[in-house]
């Protein structure tokens, strides 16, 4: 399995002197193809930090970000920015989608960036709504839309193309749980089709939808579980 | 868990052999709790004596590994008995004697434990577990069956999440009665600032004498 993702050594220090905080310290974490990791911990643990790392969006102050491959901390914020459109799919809490463009047009965005043509970047975003379930809404704003309409543009956004890497922070906590479990759903069907995806969350029950849970407790990894093989799948269901 | 109350619930469906009724209890609990065959039996035999069922007449006798095969069905006592258990709740008694409670109550009161690695250790299994009902939940179906244990995966992903929550629950409060105790100037100060790797101060002897 290759990684997608990988940090190794991050450490993430705000301020200096006395008002020195390590949000991160000595972090090493990898996230493979058809992998989906959780991250769990308190409030401050580090979790946003990770993923603003992992995504390109700040940088760490030691180690070293791969995606792809590709040495994130080696780029520049040109280089960098162009991995997050091409690489990498971010999903926030507040879905962060533009008020004044159709859902179609909020997915196809990042790739209208990207140069490619409106036409071929529209039918991209149809397709990646298609995914998410809600093709018929493709040219809704998001006012019209409710939070669980909304998320799922974010996560065609976020998927859409073929990015490899999908990181989600804290997607469900503006849902119902009902909702909430849809998005899990789909971000795990996309694992399922060979992204490697990273959730931040600090609900036991929606990171028990990944294969691996990452704790985080003040910067720091100090456990991880369920990194036995998949295969040990159940069939303690009997036949019937 | 009432055995007895399960099987007269199953026959009321309709007369059972035992080992129907143990395939029947599985299929709708998905053997998260194993009944042996003989347990069924034994059962059935003493519901006989209590008059809440009685043989179902014709299709007895087949023979099964040599054992005469008897189908069962419910008395009216036996029908009541099962009307009572559907319209009362279950009685919340005493709770069960709960081993991780226990546990965890001791090992911040003995000295020498390991609390943070304990809690820690117990939060992974806990999540593993979740993990796997979730896993199998995702494959459940929506046919009848289904939501039967569907149903009681629910009920193991609640206890899971429950008990991770009390986990994490306890963490926070071992470790701010390390941190007050570090205020306090007791010897335990020394170690407080690194909870990076020992994300949970251990409980010291001050702590056990109190
Ligand atoms: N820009 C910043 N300046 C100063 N401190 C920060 C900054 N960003 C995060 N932190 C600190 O780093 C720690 C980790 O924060 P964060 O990654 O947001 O945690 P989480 O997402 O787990 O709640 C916290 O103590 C937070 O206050
Ligand atoms: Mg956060």
């Amino acid at each position: 399995m290759s990684a997608v993702l990988r940090l190794s050594g991050v450490t993430r220090t705000h301020g200096t002197g006395a008002a020195e905080v390590h949000a991160l310290q000595g972090v090493s974490f990898a996230a493979h193809a058809g992998e989906l990791v959780a991250v769990m911990g308190p409030s401050g643990s580090g979790k946003s930090s990770l993923l603003t790392i992992a995504g390109g969006l700040d940088s760490p102050t030691e180690g070293s970000v791969e995606v792809e491959g590709v040495d994130l901390t080696a780029l520049g914020a040109t280089g960098r920015a162009r991995m997050r459109r091409t690489s990498i799919g971010y999903v926030f809490q507040g879905f962060n989608l533009v008020p004044a463009l159709t859902a179609a047009e909020n997915v196809a965005l990042p790739r209208e960036l990207d140069g490619e043509s409106a036409r071929a970047a529209r039918s991209a975003a149809l397709a990646a709504l298609d995914e998410v379930g809600i093709a018929h809404l493709a040219d809704r704003f998001p006012d019209d839309m409710s939070g669980g309409q909304q998320q799922r543009v974010a996560i065609a956004r976020a998927v859409v193309g073929s990015r490899r890497l999908i990181l989600a922070d804290e997607p469900t906590g503006a849902l119902d749980s009902e909702t909430g479990e849809e998005v899990l759903r789909l971000l795990r069907a996309r694992c399922d089709a060979g992204a490697a995806g990273v959730l931040v969350t600090h609900e036991a029950r929606h990171a028990a939808w990944a294969d691996r849970v990452v704790f985080l407790r003040d910067g720091v990894v100090v456990d991880e579980s369920g990194s036995a093989p998949v295969e040990r799948l159940l069939d303690e269901r009997p036949a019937r | 868990m009432s055995v007895k109350l399960a099987l007269l619930a199953l026959l009321e469906t309709e007369p059972m052999y035992g080992y129907q009724l143990r395939t029947e209890f599985e299929a709708r609990t998905g053997s998260t709790w194993p009944l042996n065959v003989g347990q069924v039996y034994t059962t059935l035999t003493r519901l006989e004596r209590d008059g809440l069922v009685e043989p179902a007449p014709g299709a007895e006798g087949a023979e099964a590994d040599g054992q005469s095969q008897q189908r069962y069905r419910l008395t009216d006592r036996g029908r009541e008995e099962v009307a009572a258990w559907f319209t009362t709740p279950v009685a919340r008694t005493q709770p069960a004697r709960d081993e991780l409670a226990i546990k965890i109550a001791l090992a911040v009161t003995v000295p020498g434990v390991d609390v943070g690695a304990l809690l820690q250790r117990q939060r992974t299994a806990s999540m593993t577990a979740l993990q796997d009902y979730t896993r199998l939940k995702r494959r459940a179906g929506d046919t009848d069956g289904d939501l039967a244990w569907s149903l009681v995966l629910d009920s193991l992903v609640f206890a899971a999440e429950a008990e991770i929550r009390w986990l994490d629950h306890c963490e926070t409060r071992v470790r701010r009665a390390a941190r007050e105790r570090g205020e306090r100037g007791d010897s335990a100060a020394a170690t407080t600032p690194q909870p990076a790797t020992q994300p949970v101060e251990q409980p010291t002897e001050q702590e056990a004498g109190r």
